[in-house]
């Protein structure tokens, strides 16, 4: 029994060693003094202070940033109308049908949705001018059809999981169903909608791929750049994004958790 | 309990000319196929606590339901003083409702859940707080008001509820199950303070219940309860001694039914002959029934009296074979074999402490019951 745990302890270790060895060994480096990527010259913070002067990175990164607020705002929005459709209306008949096609962004290849999405852009703006030219609004839109595929996702199962007689208590004592949606129903739901707009939100930081087809002239997000820059050789200071990137979406995912995870012992009770 | 008040209401339904507070006129409820609730019509009065009474899927939640306005009948009237409440929302209701899951706000205090549908009146802010103090204090919960939900046990939760239901002080009350989640001790306590809080406000209460003890503890009356339909009306005394029919009969309480045939009907008196019971069964009131005709006698447990000695001047006596005995403390259930096979069940109070009982395993015991014990039942 000893020995057989002491085995599982040892694949975990491994397990996770695969999985985040590469991880440190970045963060790690991005703290070295060399100039050259794979051998340590020492501690230094100079690669983040290079980072926050070079105009091109500081401005993806605001780029990046107003379209992952944007678009998991918007994913949230359409997540939750979409999520209300699926869970409290009654059966309709395309109803499985619409549940299977919300969640096909999350297996469908990004190249093809980015593809798509491009040629829907452009044979929109040859029939109705709109939207004109393509840049960060396109982006927007873009990360939208797969940031509320996984903000339906998540609001879904929350909302299965909620006990309609609250909400007829709300109405039974005198509330009218708009108010019942904002006093009550909201406020159940918001863990899961907060953890749905995080994830929404740090999908849209990584994305490459599908930013790659729709942007214009001047809408390069950091993976845009990034990407750019390691292809005419990886710098030091990209090592420093990384760790930044890493920080920063693991705070979202770590939130997120806690989130969910106190929802769901309020919701036990 | 529920003698005292139906006593002290003077009995309204008795009154030929007392109007009812609720009216449910021929109320039919389909879903699509399925017919959950089947032309019910109730008459019940200010002040009463009615229960509708039935096992589970019998409908009465349904028509709880409709009561407050998240259901629409398909077909039939309800009538709340004098209003017809036909196409008005449950939030203007002049009813409210104690959930069976209680339903509290997860995400309020205590104050808040109970405030919410004062304020949702519009009512002035010092009104309101002390309309919830007043109400946390009748329910005996004055410490708990900023606590949340999830602070606080079974019990306290269901307070909070009849408390948030009760604030508004509407006309009618509804309550689904409202004991259903406490134990036992608990559930015996509450179902006396409900009595109590019910009488100092004077509001009306339609209880819906599965469970037969609470109906008779709590109500003014009991409306059975099964397939959609309601079997019976009456006072928890009537519905318990009187059954209308052998699903009541067996419903509420224990009861043994020996099955036979009319043998002579009289002005006030009939006589079964009973081919299970191997007696011909005298009961003293008259039935409209023909010589005949199949019917069975109901005869509850308590009522058979069991000795191994003689029984005096019964009018209908049988003997047997005491198969098994379980004993509860207040009292002992006998399950007896009659010579043909037929098992009775026979529940004696020990009125005397000692440690050993008088009858046994396998013991010979004569049985009886007065003639009044008996009631007929159809189908």
């Amino acid at each position: 029994m000893k020995r057989k745990s002491r085995f599982l302890m040892i694949v975990g270790i491994l397990g996770f060693t695969f999985l985040y060895a590469p991880i440190l060994s970045l963060v790690i480096f991005s703290f070295n003094e060399s100039q050259l990527v794979t051998v340590w010259g020492g501690f230094s913070t100079k690669w983040y202070g290079e980072l926050f002067r070079d105009p091109q990175i500081l401005d993806a990164a605001w780029v990046s940033v107003r379209i992952a607020l944007a678009s998991a705002t918007l994913s949230v929005v359409i997540g939750t109308v979409a999520s209300f459709v699926l869970i409290r209306f009654q059966r309709f008949r395309s109803k499985t049908l619409l549940s299977m096609m919300i969640t096909a962004p999350l297996v469908m290849p990004e190249v093809i949705i980015g593809l798509s999405l491009l040629l829907m852009f452009v044979a929109m703006e040859g029939l109705i001018g709109w939207p004109g030219g393509r840049g960060i609004l396109t982006i927007i839109i873009a990360h939208s059809t797969f940031g509320a595929a996984y903000a339906a996702v998540i609001i879904q199962s929350r909302l299965v999981d909620m006990d309609l007689s609250i909400e007829e208590a709300a109405l039974d004592l005198g509330a009218r169903p708009v108010r019942v949606f904002f006093d009550v129903t909201l406020p159940v739901i918001a863990p899961a909608l907060m953890s749905g707009w995080l994830l929404a939100f740090t999908l849209s930081l990584d994305d490459l791929v599908i930013a790659s087809f729709v942007s214009g002239p001047g809408a390069s997000t950091l993976p845009m750049v990034i990407f750019s820059k390691v292809r005419l050789g990886v710098s030091p200071d990209v090592n420093a994004l990384a760790a930044i990137i890493i920080g920063v979406a693991s705070l979202g995912i770590i939130v997120a958790a806690l989130q969910v995870n106190r929802s769901n012992k309020m919701s036990q009770s | 309990m529920s003698e005292a008040i139906s006593m002290s209401d003077a009995r309204p339904w008795a009154d030929p000319t007392a109007a009812p507070f609720l009216q449910i006129k021929n109320v039919t409820k389909k879903f699509g196929d399925f017919t959950s609730v089947y032309d019910v019509s109730l008459d019940i009065y200010k002040g009463e606590i009615f229960c509708l009474l039935g096992g589970s899927g019998c409908g009465k939640s349904t028509l709880l339901r409709m009561l407050s306005g998240f259901e629409t009948p398909t077909s039939g009237q309800i009538i709340i003083d004098g209003q017809d409440q036909a196409g008005i929302a449950p939030y203007d209701r002049p009813t409210n409702m104690m959930f069976q899951s209680y339903a509290l706000f997860p995400h309020m205090t205590v104050e808040k859940n109970i405030a919410y549908g004062l304020k949702r009146d519009g009512l002035p802010k010092a009104e309101i707080a002390k309309r919830v103090s007043d109400i946390l204090s009748l329910v005996q919960m004055d410490g708990f008001a900023k606590r949340k939900p999830n602070q606080l046990s079974g019990g306290q939760r269901q307070r909070v509820a009849l408390a948030r239901s009760l604030v508004k002080k509407p006309k009618l009350l509804l309550l689904d199950e409202p004991l259903g989640a406490l134990d036992k001790k608990l559930r015996e306590e509450t179902q006396f303070e409900l009595i109590k809080i019910q009488e100092s406000l004077g509001v009306t209460f339609v209880v819906v219940t599965h469970d037969q003890e609470e109906a008779m503890t709590l109500s003014s009356r009991i409306g059975v309860m099964t397939a959609g339909e309601i079997v019976q009306v009456g006072t928890p005394r009537e519905i318990y001694e009187y059954p209308r029919n052998r699903f009541v009969a067996d419903f509420i309480g224990s009861v043994n039914i020996f099955e036979g045939r009319i043998a002579e009907d009289g002005e006030s008196h009939v006589i079964v002959a009973s081919h299970e019971a191997g007696l011909d069964i005298y009961v003293p009131h008259s039935i409209s029934g023909v010589i005949g005709q199949k019917v069975a006698v109901a005869v509850r447990p308590e009522k058979v009296q069991i000795s191994k000695g003689d029984l005096g001047n019964l009018r209908n006596k049988l003997t047997g074979t005491i198969d098994e005995i379980a004993y509860m403390g207040d009292a002992s259930v006998y399950q007896i074999r009659l010579d043909n096979g037929k098992r009775l069940r026979v529940t004696q109070t020990n009125l005397t402490r000692s440690e050993e009982s008088t009858l046994n395993y396998g013991d010979r015991v004569n049985l009886g019951w007065d003639g009044s014990a008996g009631v007929v039942v159809t189908s």
